[in-house]
C-alpha cells in the first residue's frame, strides 16, 4: 500500500484523537467520507462504475464476454478480475504486487455459491457460457482502497447488460448462437448478495473505518471484512504486522457488519436513484 | 455512524458562481498570447514563428511592455526571505534532506542549525552523531500538516500566526501548513487537549475548503473562513455545498473588509 512518512509527534496525534473519537478531518470512528457514484461512465464496456472515496478514485469496468465453462462447474459462468494500479506512487512494477493482492481478495470474496448467480451465465452447459472479465483501475490512492473498490465492483456489476442469446440447434446437429435483435434486450445480474468489503484499521486502542493514508500509517493491524446486504459476513482477513487479540477481533467484525449494511443501504439507493433519472441524466464523467 | 454516498454534481466554473466577469486571460502551453513583437517576453512564454506562445498553462500578467504567463500550478520556487515548512526526509553525514515540495529535494547543512544552548562553536565528531536526535527521518521542524499548492499561500510581513481560536498556524511559503496548538494554551492539559483538537480538525478542514476552491491563504481568510464554519459540524464542512456555502460567505466578508 502507498504509505507517508509521518513524524512520531503527527502519529500521536492521530492516535490521541482517535482515542477521543475525533480523527483529524473531524470524523468520528465509524464514519466515512463522503463517498460519490456513477455508474456507466465507460461506454464500450459491459457495464462501469466509478468510486471516488475522498481522494482515493477507483474505476471499474465489466466486460462479458463468451467462453467455455470451467470443468468442475460446466453449468455456470465465472468471473474474473484484473487490478491495476496506475498511480504516480506507483511506478513501473511497483504496483504489480498490489494489484494482485486486491485481485486475489476479490476472487476470495466472490468463492461462494451466493454472491453471485453464475447458473444465469450459463449458455449451453459444457459448451458455451458467459465469462464477466471485472478490470479495476486505480486513478488515484487516498487511503481505503478495498472498500471503494469494492463499492465500485458492485456498482459496475449492477450496471452491467449482458445480451440476450439463443441456443439455435439445426437438423445436422450444430449449434448456432444468435444474439437478440433488440440492442437493449439484456439479462440482469442480480447483485443482492454481492458483498462489500469493510476495512478497519487498529489505531491504538480503538479501531476506525475508511482510515486515509496517514491514518493508515498509524496502524499496525487491519481486518478486512466481507460483507453482505444482510450483514452475513463471507470472509474476513487480517493485514499488517502486528498482532490483534481476539476480543478486539470480535469487536471489530461486529463494528463491520454494523457499517456494512448501512454501506449497503446507501449503495442501493443511490444506483436506483441514479437509474431511476433514466438516459436523460446528465453524466459527469471525468470532466465535470 | 455517519455514512453518505452521492452521485456527482458537475462543478459550475468560478465566474458563472461569482456572477460577475471575472474572465481573465487564461492559456495552455502552445496558445498563441499575441502576434504583435513590441512585447517583452517574461517567464512562461517564448517567441515562435514571429508571435508570442505560452509555455505554461496559467493567467496571462501584463506590466507595460512586459507579459508573461503566471503559472496556476507550479512547484515551489524559493526566494530569499521564505517562510518554508519541510519534512526530513533523509539523515546524512553533515546535513539533513528535506521536502519542501520544490523541484529539488532541499538540503539542511549541520553548520547552519542552531544548536542547543545557543552556542556558537565549531561542530565536532559529537554533533554528527547527535544529529539523529535533533531531526530524524519523518520528522518536522504535536500537530498537523497540510499539503496545498505553493501559488495559494499570500505573500505577507510574517508567516507565523497565532489565531484567537486557540491555535496557530504557519504559513510555509511553499504550500507547507503547519497547525498546532498556541503553547501557553499547553499548561491545561486533559480538558483543552479535546477543545484543542476539535479547534485544530476545524481549521484543518477551513484551509482544504479554501484550496479546493482556489482562494488565497492568509490569516484573515483562514479566520473568516473560520467563524463561517462554526455553525456547521467539523466533518460536514468537506461536504461540497457546505464547502461551498462558506467559501462563499468568506469571500463576501473579505470583499465588505476591502471596499
Amino acid at each position: 500500500m502507498a504509505s507517508v512518512t509521518l513524524s512520531e509527534a503527527e502519529k500521536v496525534y492521530i492516535v490521541h484523537g482517535v482515542q477521543e473519537d475525533l480523527r483529524v478531518d473531524g470524523r468520528g470512528c465509524e464514519d466515512y467520507r463522503c463517498v460519490e457514484v456513477e455508474t456507466d461512465v465507460v461506454s464500450n464496456t459491459s457495464g462501469s462504475a466509478r468510486v471516488k472515496l475522498g481522494h482515493t478514485d477507483i474505476l471499474v469496468g465489466v466486460k462479458a464476454e463468451m467462453g467455455t465453462p470451467k470443468l468442475e462447474k460446466p453449468n455456470e459462468g465465472y468471473l474474473e478480475f484484473f487490478v491495476d494500479c496506475a498511480t504516480p506512487e506507483f511506478e513501473g512494477r511497483g504496483g504489480d504486487d498490489l494489484g494482485t493482492e486486491i485481485a486475489n481478495t476479490l476472487y476470495r470474496i466472490f468463492n461462494n455459491k451466493s454472491s453471485v448467480d453464475l447458473k444465469t451465465l450459463c449458455i449451453s452447459p459444457r459448451e458455451h457460457c458467459w465469462v464477466l472479465y471485472v478490470d479495476v483501475l486505480l486513478l488515484e490512492c487516498g487511503g481505503n482502497l478495498f472498500d471503494a473498490i469494492s463499492i465500485a465492483v458492485k456498482a459496475a456489476l449492477f450496471n452491467t447488460r449482458i445480451p440476450r442469446v439463443r441456443v439455435l440447434e439445426d437438423e445436422e446437429g450444430s449449434k448456432d448462437i444468435e444474439l437478440s435483435d433488440d440492442p437493449y434486450d439484456c439479462i440482469r445480474l442480480s447483485v443482492e448478495n454481492v458483498p462489500c468489503i469493510v476495512t478497519l484499521c487498529k489505531i491504538g486502542y480503538r479501531h476506525v473505518v475508511d482510515a486515509t493514508l496517514q491514518e493508515e500509517a498509524c496502524s499496525l493491524a487491519s481486518l478486512l471484512v466481507s460483507v453482505t446486504s444482510k450483514g452475513v459476513v463471507t470472509c474476513m482477513r487480517k493485514v499488517g504486522k502486528g498482532s490483534l487479540d481476539p476480543e478486539s477481533i470480535f469487536e471489530m467484525m461486529e463494528t463491520g457488519k454494523r457499517v456494512g449494511k448501512v454501506l449497503h443501504a446507501s449503495l442501493q439507493s443511490v444506483v436506483h436513484k441514479e437509474e431511476s433519472l433514466g438516459p436523460k441524466r446528465q453524466k459527469v464523467g471525468f470532466l465535470g | 455512524m455517519a455514512m453518505e454516498m452521492r452521485l456527482p454534481v458537475a462543478r459550475k466554473p468560478l465566474s458563472e458562481r461569482l456572477g460577475r466577469d471575472t474572465k481573465k486571460h487564461l492559456v495552455v502551453p502552445g496558445d498563441t498570447i499575441t502576434t504583435d513583437t513590441g512585447f517583452m517576453r517574461g517567464h512562461g512564454t517564448y517567441m515562435g514563428e514571429e508571435k508570442l506562445i505560452a509555455s505554461v498553462a496559467g493567467s496571462v500578467e501584463r506590466v507595460n511592455k512586459l507579459i508573461c504567463v503566471k503559472a496556476l500550478k507550479t512547484r515551489y520556487i524559493g526566494e530569499v526571505g521564505d517562510i518554508v515548512v519541510g519534512r526530513i526526509t533523509e539523515v546524512q553525514q553533515k546535513r539533513w534532506k528535506v521536502e519542501t515540495n520544490s523541484r529539488l529535494d532541499s538540503v539542511l547543512l549541520l553548520s547552519s542549525m542552531n544548536l542547543p544552548g545557543g552556542e556558537l562553536r565549531r561542530r565536532s565528531a559529537e554533533d554528527e552523531l547527535a544529529m539523529r536526535g535533533f531531526l530524524q527521518e519523518g520528522d518536522l521542524i504535536s500537530g498537523v500538516l497540510v499539503q496545498v499548492s505553493p501559488s495559494l499561500v499570500k505573500r505577507q510581513k510574517t508567516h507565523f500566526h497565532d489565531l484567537p481560536c486557540g491555535a496557530s498556524v504557519i504559513l510555509g511559503n511553499n504550500g507547507f501548513i503547519w497547525i498546532y496548538p498556541t503553547p501557553e494554551h499547553k499548561e491545561e492539559e486533559a480538558g483543552g487537549f479535546i477543545a484543542n483538537l476539535e479547534v485544530i480538525s476545524r481549521l484543518r478542514n477551513c484551509i482544504i475548503s479554501l484550496v479546493t476552491q482556489r482562494m488565497m491563504l492568509y490569516d484573515t481568510s483562514i479566520l473568516y473562513c473560520y467563524e463561517a464554519s462554526l455553525p456547521h459540524q467539523i466533518k460536514d464542512i468537506l461536504k461540497p455545498e457546505i464547502m461551498e456555502e462558506i467559501v462563499m460567505e468568506t469571500r463576501q466578508r473579505l470583499l465588505e473588509q476591502e471596499g
